[in-house]
């Protein structure tokens, strides 16, 4: 089967690709694009290590073909980090520990990035099950719950809500 | 893990789904969220040569109130099910459905019609459909046609749909005011298949007799079951604890369930019991509060 060509918005840039239409988003993020932040674990939906964004919503990378993807909004965890900061998201499972080999971390960025604009103030019950698609084989998910609920109280505390003058 | 090369089709329109059906009969395969079939094409468990994508007919997401009738578009997904204020308001034990399937994740993508043409015997949406037995439209090329859930789900992952036709619309009926409902389940994790899961709805006259009763099974069978007859055997009686008991041990009685690997048939039998009394309590509590 061949190669088709065709374009995809990855954090805000074009980017022409050439691959089988069988290739799978997370596979043409990391062998084409070169976008190796994004980890595959399973490739059955199961662990969440994949998680992208897809116009704002996590969604796995590992179910999607890239050919599905033509004009679509793709971000993925190499676009969090803003002029060198960590997001508050990112801050807060280094301040918690909420990792240690890292594999699952930005599956969770992504996801909980995501989450809390939707959910800006969810109960340690409402993280957990947010938290349940996506597996860690380090932690025990304590740290990372603890980490998700600092970056909630931070993204809502007024400093981090005021406006530019 | 790997898919099996394919072709990739992007429909943008019903008539241009039907046509590509049509073109590639048996070797085409629908892609609408892609969360039960991507899976299984990377298990190399299904191998279409040609992949229809629906995901860009955008008329069929769209969940509208229609008199007592709600209409779910095909490609509604899961998590728009979930947040939406009218089905929340007017049919409230499908939002608690759809907001227990899989993972926040999961729900973002999967859809309504991918959920009822998998026909998983543990999944949420097509539980639902049984229970209210719903009406299930259906296209082709050739026209279009309406199935009630109970002869659209055949068994484990069959459907009554052919390989040319398209599942574009479920209508649920709304609960009227005071009609209450319940929804049960256990599963080794949070987003895990249910074992087994039960759905009811309660409706009482004025005199505090049941008048309308629905009772659905998820788990136990190769499809969910409609208790239908059970359910009208104990319409018209008052709906005390006596009346919980008996619908729940009667239920539990009837259920032939399979032993696999994930539970015994004894497990399943028990779990169907004690899940319908809570289902049951649960509805009797919410009478007149949605
Ligand atoms: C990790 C994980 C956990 C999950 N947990 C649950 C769970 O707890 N409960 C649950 O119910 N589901 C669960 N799911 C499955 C999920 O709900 C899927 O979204 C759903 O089963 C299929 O919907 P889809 O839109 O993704 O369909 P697809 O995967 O695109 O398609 C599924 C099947 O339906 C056919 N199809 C799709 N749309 C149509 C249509 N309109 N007309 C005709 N045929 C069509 C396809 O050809 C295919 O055969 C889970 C999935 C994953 C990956
Ligand atoms: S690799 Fe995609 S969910 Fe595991
Ligand atoms: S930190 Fe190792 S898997 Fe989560």
């Amino acid at each position: 089967m061949s190669n088709i060509s065709f374009q995809l918005t990855v954090n805000g840039v074009a980017r022409e690709v050439l691959v089988e239409p069988r290739k799978l988003l997370s596979d043409v993020l990391r062998e084409d694009l070169r976008l190796t932040g994004t980890h595959v674990g399973c490739e059955h939906g199961v662990c969440g290590a994949c998680t992208v964004q897809v116009d704002g919503r996590p969604m796995r990378s590992c179910l999607l073909f890239a050919v599905q993807m033509q004009g679509n909004q793709i971000t993925t965890i190499e676009a969090v980090m803003k002029n060198g900061e960590y997001s508050p998201m990112q801050q807060a499972l280094h301040d918690e520990h909420g990792l240690q080999c890292g594999f699952c971390t930005p599956g969770i960025v992504m996801t909980f990035e995501a989450y809390l604009k939707e959910n800006p103030d969810p109960t340690d019950e409402e993280i957990a099950e947010a938290l349940s698609g996506n597996l860690c084989r380090c932690t025990g998910y304590q740290n990372i719950i603890k980490a998700v609920r600092m970056a909630a109280a931070k993204m809502n505390s007024p400093k981090n809500q005021e406006v530019e003058p | 893990m790997k898919p099996a090369p394919f072709s990739y089709h992007a429909a943008q329109t019903l008539d241009e789904a039907f046509a590509l059906l049509q073109a590639h009969g048996d070797e085409a395969r629908i892609l609408a969220g892609g969360q039960s079939l991507t899976p299984m094409m990377n298990m190399r468990m299904a191998r279409p040569t040609h992949l229809v994508d629906i995901g860009g007919i955008e008329d069929l997401a769209y969940i509208r109130g229609n008199g007592d009738r709600i209409e779910i578009g095909a490609l509604t997904r899961h998590y728009q099910l979930e947040q939406s204020s009218l089905v929340q308001r007017v049919c409230p034990i499908l939002a608690a459905a759809a907001r227990n399937i899989g993972h926040y994740a999961i729900r973002q993508r999967g859809t309504i019609g991918g959920s009822l043409a998998h026909a998983d015997p543990a999944a949420e949406l097509p539980l639902m459909a049984v229970l209210f037995d719903t009406e299930i439209e259906i296209g082709s090329g050739a026209g279009n046609r309406v199935v009630m859930a109970s002869d659209f789900l055949v068994s484990i992952y069959t459907t009554a749909l052919e390989p040319n036709e398209i599942l574009t619309q479920v209508v649920f009926p709304t609960l009227v005011a005071g009609e209450g409902w319940g929804f049960r389940w256990v599963s080794r994790r949070v987003g895990d298949f249910a074992i087994v899961s039960v759905a009811v709805t309660v409706k009482l006259d004025s005199s505090g007799r049941v008048e309308r009763l629905r009772l659905a099974v998820g788990g136990v069978d190769a499809k969910p079951l409609a208790l239908g007859q059970l359910a009208d055997a104990y319409v018209g009686q008052g709906p005390g604890s006596r009346w919980v008991e008996a619908i729940a041990e009667e239920a539990a009685g009837q259920m032939q369930p399979g032993s696999d690997l994930h539970a015994s048939a004894e497990y399943r039998r028990e779990l169907t019991q004690v899940l319908l009394r809570r289902a049951l309590r649960d509805a009797l509590d919410r009478l007149g509060k949605h």
